[in-house]
């Protein structure tokens, strides 16, 4: 019986997300389809949908995997004009319908996840600020290469344009998608396979002298985020009529990192909230602060990513984290008695794991006598 | 002679990357990251040039920039990475992406988005074998070779310089043996906030105006330079901003790839990383177990 | 050859001009707990660097079970049934305990489960989840670590850290099991838990042990052979107290 009920426990906990975008769908879309939403909300919607996929398939990356990615626009960008330009190519023949729809979908998310295996491939040789300057170049050459295209295949500089479709429902199936990308990557991570990543974001070398194959799930992970970029490049380009590759720059990437970096590395449901609050925060500034002010926005930005990643991350902080850690202050409202002989079930714990990666070992001096350390130094460096 | 002039302007441009190359390559060396805000350095240089040559000289603004970009350097440092020292390199990424992006941005909130034009000092050009030759370039490309070959000598033969090498070496050790490491790191970023401060004079003598996000090519390219060269070779980073400039120059003068161009260089630094990551001069590490 | 689990032959390793270890030749019966000791600096690390993968060999080979594995990658190599321990614990911190465990059971026959069976949560996936969480709480109930599952592995005492170190190990059900200096850093207490902890793997997983360690007591009371290098080279072998005795060992140790 009480295993029973701890049983349903994880449940509500897995769930939880879920459910709330579900209702959050059903809601929204009902109110749109008898017709009391007006176009910028819509479009509102759609963005913020856009951005939780985004958000959620960098997190595999950055918070699971523990690699900085800094091209995933570039993966966007991909699925855009090819999910764009495949819509284009489709609607006279199919018409602008859903048939269309998915099948540029398909094509949008093959297309980047092709990208993302051909940049998961330098991710085996190289890691950390190597690899993060390896993604960026990435972003800067896909933008570089639809920038020139002729006027015929992807519209150079003045963009692609892409179909339109009923807006009453686009938004709809945006958030049924966001569901599809919660569902795949949190299967993954909830599963041995995604175990196995993490494994290696905490310890590389202990993880391949356990068996993993190191190989094998970086090249996985770099392709199933690589592959939901491009589905959320393919609604953008149907949520925005037009494709124009300007759009999908270094500042774009590091807008989506700083959602999962506000959310908190290696929580999915924090990259959701994180996503929705920056993308309707970004839309109403918008809105206020015209010209040169729009920058504050920004600023307010930057301010936010350098304080989170300090507060989180910085040794010296670390006692204070402890004693005033917000989950644990929740946990503490939320359980009227903390029985420590409560055993808590394991799957729990999932959702809270601090993302560190521990290179102390690597970089600080270990407790091996000097001349042991002399010996093993010979044998490393070359 | 337009080969000429295109090599010409291939190597001052290429001392420009060089020099910001050495700030990314001491840094990179000693406090080991990689400092994504080096390239937002140069534009806040080019800006304080701008201020002060709205009322006075060219040698004081150029003094005041050095001068404030050294310190800009300093407070980045004391304020953002050194409370992450002992934290995971990702997290250090991070936050220094944070500040260049802080940079832009606050650039742009005093200077407006527009671009400011400044013309620090017109040497004029000269005919030489036929190509027009700014006096300019060659200075860059001068005063590039006597601050690699002075940090060279620098790093070599003062004590600083050797606690440097100390340091990049070995944290650890450096520390027990009475090496102050914090006061290292502050040095090494105070040098290369200097040489991108220098940088950032040389970028308006090619191009007089400035806006937020000068430095972040520049920086990026330059950062791609120092990884060519070798992460931590001083002479390698001097390399890998002449050969990049020399690319850069010559992809930009053949029409059909010229669009092409920040592409080219940008795969040639994913190349260069698949197949010799340590670079033509870097040192090969391998990660202790 | 088939009757040794582990056998080197003249297996040695140079980085550029400097010989690291040479001609090594350890011969490992079933069952056995053998001892690599030596100095500081002798190459006992590097031994298992070379034997776990880190290392190619570039001198001689080694084979398991009468299976060469010279060249094979790292999780090869773990795969083929060699699993060690690291002298600095490597764990996986901020995992809790019992994950730490079943990431040890990722490859075991028993826990099959592809990367699609995950991805679309398949009735499979469920099963093998369940099956390898319980199989990992068997380990760890034998390791003594079962209230401890749900902690993160970052936030376990020492000794109990080596302790998961060595259960992460035995999960993935080697042949050998490599153990660098499982005592290093832990008191009187622990390491006599530890011993006991050893002798028990022995027994119940019919286990062959190599481990390097420094404790003399530890190894004479816990070995059965031994190996003692000296700058990259064997300076004796043999039964446990027989080659402690040899004149050369002690010179080594104690210098004259």
């Amino acid at each position: 019986m009480v295993i029973r009920m701890k049983f349903k426990k994880i449940k509500w906990k897995h769930y939880i997300n879920y459910i709330v975008i579900g209702i959050f769908t059903a809601v929204m879309g009902s109110m749109s389809v008898f017709g009391s939403m007006n176009a910028s909300a819509l479009y509102l919607l759609e963005k913020i949908a856009i951005s939780i996929i985004l958000a959620v398939s960098l997190s595999l990356v950055v918070g699971f995997l523990g690699e900085l990615s800094l091209g995933h626009a570039g993966f966007m960008c991909v699925g855009a004009y090819l999910g764009g330009k495949a819509a284009s190519l489709l609607t006279p023949s199919l018409g602008n319908g859903i048939l269309t729809f998915l099948i540029a979908l398909l094509f949008g998310a093959g297309a980047a996840a092709l990208c993302g295996v051909v940049i998961g491939i330098p991710a085996l040789r190289l890691r950390g600020d190597y690899l993060a300057i390896v993604t960026l170049a990435f972003g800067e050459i896909v933008k570089s290469i639809f920038q020139n295209t002729s006027k015929e295949s992807f519209g150079g500089a003045i963009g692609l344009n892409t179909p339109r479709f009923d807006k009453k429902y686009l938004f709809i199936i945006a958030f049924v998608l966001v569901l599809l990308t919660l569902w795949i990557i949190q299967n993954l991570i909830r599963s041995k396979h995604g175990r196995a990543v993490t494994a290696i974001r905490d310890n590389e070398i202990a993880a391949r002298a356990t068996g993993i194959n190191v190989t094998k799930y970086k090249l996985v992970t770099f392709t199933l985020s690589a592959a939901f970029a491009g589905i959320a490049g393919v609604l953008y380009s149907y949520s925005n009529y037009t494709v124009q590759s300007a759009k999908f720059g270094y500042n774009y990437s590091i807008e989506i990192l700083v959602m999962v970096v506000l959310g908190g590395m290696g929580t999915i449901n924090g990259s959701i909230i994180a996503a929705t609050l920056i993308t309707f925060l970004n839309t109403k500034l918008a809105t206020v602060l015209t010209g040169d002010l729009a920058v504050l926005q920004n600023l307010f930005y930057a301010v936010i990513l350098i304080a989170i990643v300090i507060y989180n991350n910085a040794p010296a902080l670390k006692s204070f984290r402890d004693r005033y850690n917000l989950s644990a202050f929740i946990k503490k409202y939320l359980k009227k008695h903390d029985d420590p002989s409560h055993v808590k079930d394991d799957a729990q714990k999932w959702d809270v794991v601090p993302t560190k990666i521990d290179m102390n070992e690597v970089l600080s001096v270990d407790m091996v006598p000097p001349e042991m350390k002399d010996s093993m130094g010979k044998g490393g460096k070359k | 002679m337009e080969i000429l002039s295109t090599f010409i302007n291939g190597f001052s441009l290429g001392g420009i990357y060089a020099m910001i190359a050495l700030g990314y390559t001491m840094v990179y060396g000693i406090a080991k990251m990689l400092n994504f805000a080096h390239g937002d350095i140069i534009m806040v240089g080019g800006y304080v040039i701008y201020v002060f040559m709205l009322f006075s000289n060219p040698i004081l603004a150029i003094a005041m920039a050095v001068l404030f970009c050294i310190l800009l350097g300093v407070l980045i440092e004391k304020i953002a990475y050194k409370p992450l020292r002992g934290a995971s390199p990702l997290a250090v990424l991070i936050t220094a992406i944070g500040v260049s992006y802080l940079l832009q941005s606050l650039a742009q909130i005093v200077f407006g988005s527009a671009n400011k034009m400044v013309v620090v000092y017109d040497f004029g050009a000269v005919k030489f074998l036929g190509a027009n030759v700014q006096i300019s370039s060659l200075l860059t490309l001068g005063v590039a070779v006597v601050v690699m070959a002075a940090l060279t000598l620098f790093v070599k033969y003062t004590r600083l310089g050797r606690a440097m090498i100390a340091v990049s070496e070995d944290r650890g050790a450096a520390q027990l043996m009475g090496i102050n490491v914090n006061r290292i790191i502050t040095v090494t970023f105070a040098i290369g906030s200097a040489l991108a401060a220098l940088a950032g004079l040389f970028y308006l003598f090619k191009a007089p105006s400035i806006s937020s996000t000068l430095g972040a090519m520049p920086g990026i390219k330059a950062f791609t330079a120092a990884v060519i060269g070798g992460i931590g070779s001083i002479p390698g980073a001097m390399l890998g901003g002449l050969l990049l400039g020399i690319v850069e120059s010559v992809s930009y003068k053949i029409t059909v790839i010229a669009p092409y161009t920040d592409a080219i260089e940008f795969s040639i630094l994913i190349l260069i990383l698949l197949v010799r990551p340590t670079g033509f001069l870097g040192k090969k590490r391998r990660e202790k177990v | 050859m088939a009757d040794y689990i582990l056998e080197t032959k003249d297996m040695g390793i140079s980085f550029g001009g400097l010989k690291a270890v040479q001609n090594v030749n350890l011969r490992i019966e079933k069952n056995q707990i053998y001892g690599l000791i030596g100095p500081n600096g002798a190459g006992k690390t590097t031994v298992f660097n070379l034997l776990t993968g880190v290392y190619k060999p570039t001198a001689g080979t080694f084979y398991l079970d009468g299976e060469e594995l010279k060249g094979l990658s790292q999780e090869k190599i773990n795969r083929k049934g060699i699993a060690r321990t690291f002298q600095n614990i490597r764990l996986f911190n901020n995992m809790t305990v019992v994950r730490n465990v079943m990431v040890g059971l990722h490859n075991h026959p028993d826990f099959k489960c592809s990367l699609w069976t995950s991805l679309f949560r398949l009735p499979r996936h469920f099963r093998c989840e369940k099956e390898m969480r319980a199989r990992a709480k068997e380990l760890l109930r034998i390791f003594d670590l079962e209230e401890d599952r749900n902690n993160l592995a970052c936030n376990l005492p020492y000794g109990k850290q080596r302790k998961l170190e060595i259960a992460r190990a035995l999960a993935t059900e080697p042949k050998l099991l490599l153990l660098d200096e499982p005592a290093a850093g832990m008191n009187p207490h622990e390491t006599e838990d530890l011993v006991r902890t050893i002798k028990t793997i022995r027994e119940r997983f019919d286990m062959t042990i190599l481990l390097i360690e420094h404790d003399m007591k530890f190894v004479s009371g816990l070995c059965d052979e031994i190996t003692v290098l000296n700058f990259g080279t064997v300076l004796a072998e043999g039964e446990t107290k027989k080659a402690l005795a040899d004149p050369e060992v002690i010179r080594a140790y104690i210098g004259g």
